[in-house]
């Protein structure tokens, strides 16, 4: 249909936030809280959800998701809690060290990849050190509703237990803490023995505790469906490219975080669009030469379509190597 | 502008009529001489002032008629608004939604004050003036999708999103396509899409699903679908079929014109903040063969489109029978001259009819 | 013949398998008629399976001489009822103290499996984890879409709904929530104008 004009912004919407505290909490780890400058209400999130923090790193751009911990129902304020990452590729780092109250950063709407199953008779939940963040919120949420849940946590030790302290004072009956240093461990396969049908359970933690507790369930019988973890899609940013076009008799440059459809509309190419997610097939481009890899990202072209090299979908996918010419 | 609510009804006189204003902004939804099922989605967010497409819950000349037909509905059978257990927590973002676009967007129409929890709900043309508390239950006379979408045009289903897929697991559903909440509700996106021919095979629910688990808060999409009714009848539900599918048999040569209308669903999807659900407000739009005439562009176009329209979509949307006389109609309006791409009436630019010959 | 070959049909028309035995401590297995003979096949597979296994079973006629040998395999627990309406209180008391984990196995008519996970995944079990094994008589409950009356043992189309009397045909639109078939008014708009009854997949 095309009922345009649009607004042709792409990806998540933004948030403006002024930095408000930032709360060391141990060694690695420091909570961020932000505010909104013109005083409005943060829109309402749903437990699990991630926010993708936008750091101006001396001209050059990051984009981290941190999972928001702090309580849904508390409009005021967005929360995340970091852990300095010293191997990192800097994001964690630029956190720690750049960041002070006051300044002011961009946030991207909530975007939920690890949600509660809200059929859920009882949800357990299993965090591995920094894992603990989306629980947070989950527990807030689920104590509003009168949930039924328990928290079973593994930190390396009680100076690194980021909110260890504070879960096991407040909800002594719920939660359970695991130290490393002092040899305790999950005891896993009891704790799904026995489980009233209905129970989901959730893990956020390094991969290979991810992997222990899906193969652990399956082989206790589990339904996949009732177990739950945070499969952390980073937003999809890409080295960039240079792309001739060759209708429009432009060459043109796609930065790092724009689409290929994103930039030929900034350099006043008018290229079709409905979907702008890789669905809908309107912006589908012939490849006129390649020479380098593309990364398909649509659901619109099939496997064929994608190993050929013939066609691209410019408004996900992008290209990595040396030449690129479109028919557009 | 304030806008004039109409007096009318959906069933028994069928005294509804579509303004010229109205007609002007129909959401025609061709924008090609031919039809066949598509991922047609995109943004919604906006369009030209005036159309259909500028506001997040677009409220017209009907508004009122539309929520009177509604409750009628309700009343002769509760099931057409089912939410299972879980969805309460949807529903609250539904009343949350849509009061604050309408607020925002009609504020002569709708007021929304909020002091923390306590809110007061001001819906003029209804004459309500309601306080209540946010997520209690007790504070509404109904749950909270009913309340809302009794004071909202279009049926609404709600999807809960679990394990990559969708599950339409709550609704209010009055003014639909031959389909049935009661029966419907549970299903899997796949699932509740099982009678609609073709567009499996063509992969068209497959992408669409795809797009629909990616569309994020703050970020809503829209698509156009449509079908075709005989008499301005909102609620053609499979549980009345047996009493108003003998209408289909009543068209003459004489009264086509008047009694058929093409019926046009402007489909939007919003993701639930609180819930993580995705809301598909499902809005219907009637319009006699004889308005759609007076634009001439949508008269040739119209015609071409029901003329080459595969037997199996035409099966499907009802109207196989009544498709020779459709097209003795409607092709006394296409003078076979080219129409203008896209959906838009384009009075200024397009020739009126000549049927010279 | 107990077995049926369904022809391919709609997304929303449920498909069925042959019952494999899963890992789990504990075993939940309801079958009518010919379903017992699916129990029999799956016990087959597994020597260890029938001891960690609670079998409920509805014989309902044609299932009269298949008893015996079921309870030969020596299930833990063994239940055998008139109808499935009076094995419905012992199915909900066996899943309201279940423990995740628990696998279930249905088999035999289409009306039993829809019936019986219906139960199953209102205790909290996902549909798709439930395995289904079709065997007899291939039968449909039906619901009138008009009434809301459901037709049980509907074996032509069209049919009279048992409550409403409409002449209805039979689609393959089917809801897991209501464990049937959808009924549609055959004769809306000719009235009085009705084929005359087939079988079912003839
Ligand atoms: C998630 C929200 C959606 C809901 C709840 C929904 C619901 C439905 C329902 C209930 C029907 C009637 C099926 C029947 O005959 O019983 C239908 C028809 C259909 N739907 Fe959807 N739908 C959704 C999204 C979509 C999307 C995104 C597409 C995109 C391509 C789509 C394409 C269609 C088509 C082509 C038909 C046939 C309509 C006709 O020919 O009149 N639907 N939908
Ligand atoms: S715009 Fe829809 S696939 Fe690219």
């Amino acid at each position: 249909m095309t009922a345009a004009p649009q607004n042709t912004k792409a990806g998540a919407e933004k948030i403006a936030v002024t930095v408000s505290a930032v709360v060391p909490l141990n060694d690695l780890v420091t909570r961020f809280e932000f505010t909104r400058p013109d005083g409005a209400a943060f829109p309402p999130f749903s437990a699990g959800a991630h926010t993708v923090v936008e750091m101006r790193d001396q001209g050059r751009t990051r984009l981290n998701p941190y999972s928001l911990m702090s309580d849904p129902s508390d409009p005021s304020i967005y929360a995340i809690s970091v852990r300095r990452d010293d191997q990192g590729r800097g994001g964690s780092l630029f956190m720690h060290r750049n960041v002070k109250v006051g300044d002011a950063m961009t946030l991207t709407y909530p975007v939920n990849l690890f949600s509660l199953d809200l059929r859920g008779r009882k949800h357990v939940f299993l965090a591995g050190g920094i894992g603990i963040t989306p629980f947070m919120a989950m527990i807030a949420q689920l104590e509003q509703s009168n949930g039924n849940w328990e928290l079973h946590y593994a930190c390396r030790s009680e100076a690194l237990g980021t909110y260890a302290d504070q879960l096991r004072s407040h909800y002594p009956n719920k939660v359970h803490v695991y130290f490393d240093d002092q040899n305790q461990a999950i005891g896993l396969e009891d704790l799904l023995d026995g489980q009233p049908l209905g129970t989901h359970v959730y893990v956020c933690g390094p991969k290979g505790m991810i992997d222990w507790v899906h193969t652990t369930a399956a082989e206790h019988g589990w339904p996949s469906e009732n177990v739950h973890s945070e499969e952390f899609l980073a937003p999809q940013p890409g080295k960039p490219f240079e792309v001739r076009l060759c209708k429009s008799d432009i060459t043109i440059q796609v930065g790092e975080h724009e689409s290929l459809l994103e930039a030929m509309e900034r350099c006043g190419v008018d290229a079709p669009f409905l979907c702008r997610g890789g669905a809908c097939g309107q912006c589908e481009t012939d490849v006129v030469e390649a020479d380098g890899e593309f990364v398909h990202r649509d659901h619109w072209l099939d496997d064929d379509d994608h190993a050929c090299g013939k066609k691209i979908m410019p408004c996900v996918s992008r290209f990595v190597g040396k030449t690129l010419v479109l028919d557009r | 502008m304030t806008i004039q609510f109409n007096k009318e009804t959906f069933r028994d006189d069928y005294s509804f009529r579509n303004s010229d204003w109205a007609i002007k902004r129909f959401p025609f939804p061709f924008h090609e001489d031919s039809y066949m099922y598509s991922v047609n989605m995109e943004q919604h967010r906006g369009g030209p002032p005036g159309s259909v497409y500028e506001k997040r819950f677009d409220v017209d000349e009907h508004y009122l008629a539309e929520m009177e037909d509604r409750a009628i509905v309700l009343a002769e059978d509760p099931l057409r608004c089912q939410s299972l257990p879980h969805m309460t927590l949807a529903g609250w973002d539904t009343l949350e939604l849509i009061m604050t676009c309408k607020s925002e967007d009609y504020p002569d129409l709708f007021e929304l004050h909020r002091d923390g929890k306590r809110w007061r709900w001001v819906n003029k043309p209804m004459g309500i003036d309601h306080s209540f508390t946010f997520l209690d239950e007790t504070t509404l006379p109904c749950g909270p999708l009913e309340y809302i979408t009794r004071q909202t045009q279009g049926d609404f289903a709600v999807l809960d999103q679990r394990d990559e897929m969708l599950w339409m697991d709550a609704g209010t559903v009055t003014t639909q396509a031959d389909w049935s909440l009661d029966f419907d509700i549970g299903m899997n996106f796949f699932e509740w899409h099982a009678p609609v021919p073709m567009a499996h095979e063509l992969g068209i629910f497959k992408r669409a699903l795809k797009f629909l688990l990616n569309v994020q808060q703050g970020a809503p999409a829209r698509r156009l679908n449509w079908t075709m009714t005989v008499n301005p009848l909102l609620d053609t539900s499979p549980e009345n079929y047996h009493k108003w599918g003998i209408q289909k048999t009543t068209l003459t040569p004489e009264n086509i014109g008047a009694k058929q209308h093409l019926r046009v669903e402007l489909q939007t999807f919003f993701r639930l903040p609180r819930s993580n659900a995705l809301l598909f407000p499902i809005r219907c739009y009637l319009i006699a063969f004889q308005d759609i005439v007076s634009v001439p562009k949508w008269g040739r176009r119209l015609h071409r489109v029901v003329r080459d329209l595969p037997d199996e979509l035409a099966t499907y949307k009802g109207f196989i029978a009544n498709r020779p006389m459709m097209l003795d109609y409607l092709g006394q309006y296409d003078d076979g001259r080219p129409t203008s791409p896209g959906i838009w009436p384009d009075l200024e630019t397009e020739p009126p009819l000549d049927m010279g010959r | 013949m107990s077995k049926f070959q369904f022809p391919e049909s709609i997304a929303s028309r449920p498909t069925y398998g042959s019952l494999k035995s899963r890992p789990g401590k504990a075993h939940l297995m309801i079958a009518d008629a010919e379903g017992a003979e699916a129990i029999l096949d799956l016990a087959a597979q597994d020597a260890g399976l029938m001891a960690k296994s609670h079998v409920i079973y509805i014989p309902s006629g044609s299932g009269a001489g298949l008893s015996e040998r079921l309870r030969g395999l020596k299930p833990a627990q063994y239940y055998e009822g008139p109808s499935y309406a009076a094995a419905v209180p012992r199915i909900r008391r066996v899943l309201s103290d279940a423990h995740m984990g628990l696998q279930v196995y249905l088999c035999g008519t289409e009306g039993l499996m829809g019936q019986a996970m219906n139960e199953a995944t209102a205790a909290g079990i996902p549909h798709s984890a439930i395995q289904t094994e079709h065997r007899g008589s291939i039968a449909r409950r039906m619901q009138c879409v008009h009434c809301k009356g459901i037709t049980e043992n509907v074996t032509t189309d069209p049919f009279v709904c048992a409550h409403c009397g409409l002449n209805l045909f039979v689609r393959d639109h089917y809801s897991r929530r209501l464990a049937a078939f959808q009924g549609v008014c055959i004769d809306a708009e000719d009235p009085g104008n009705v084929p005359n009854p087939v079988e079912l997949y003839k």
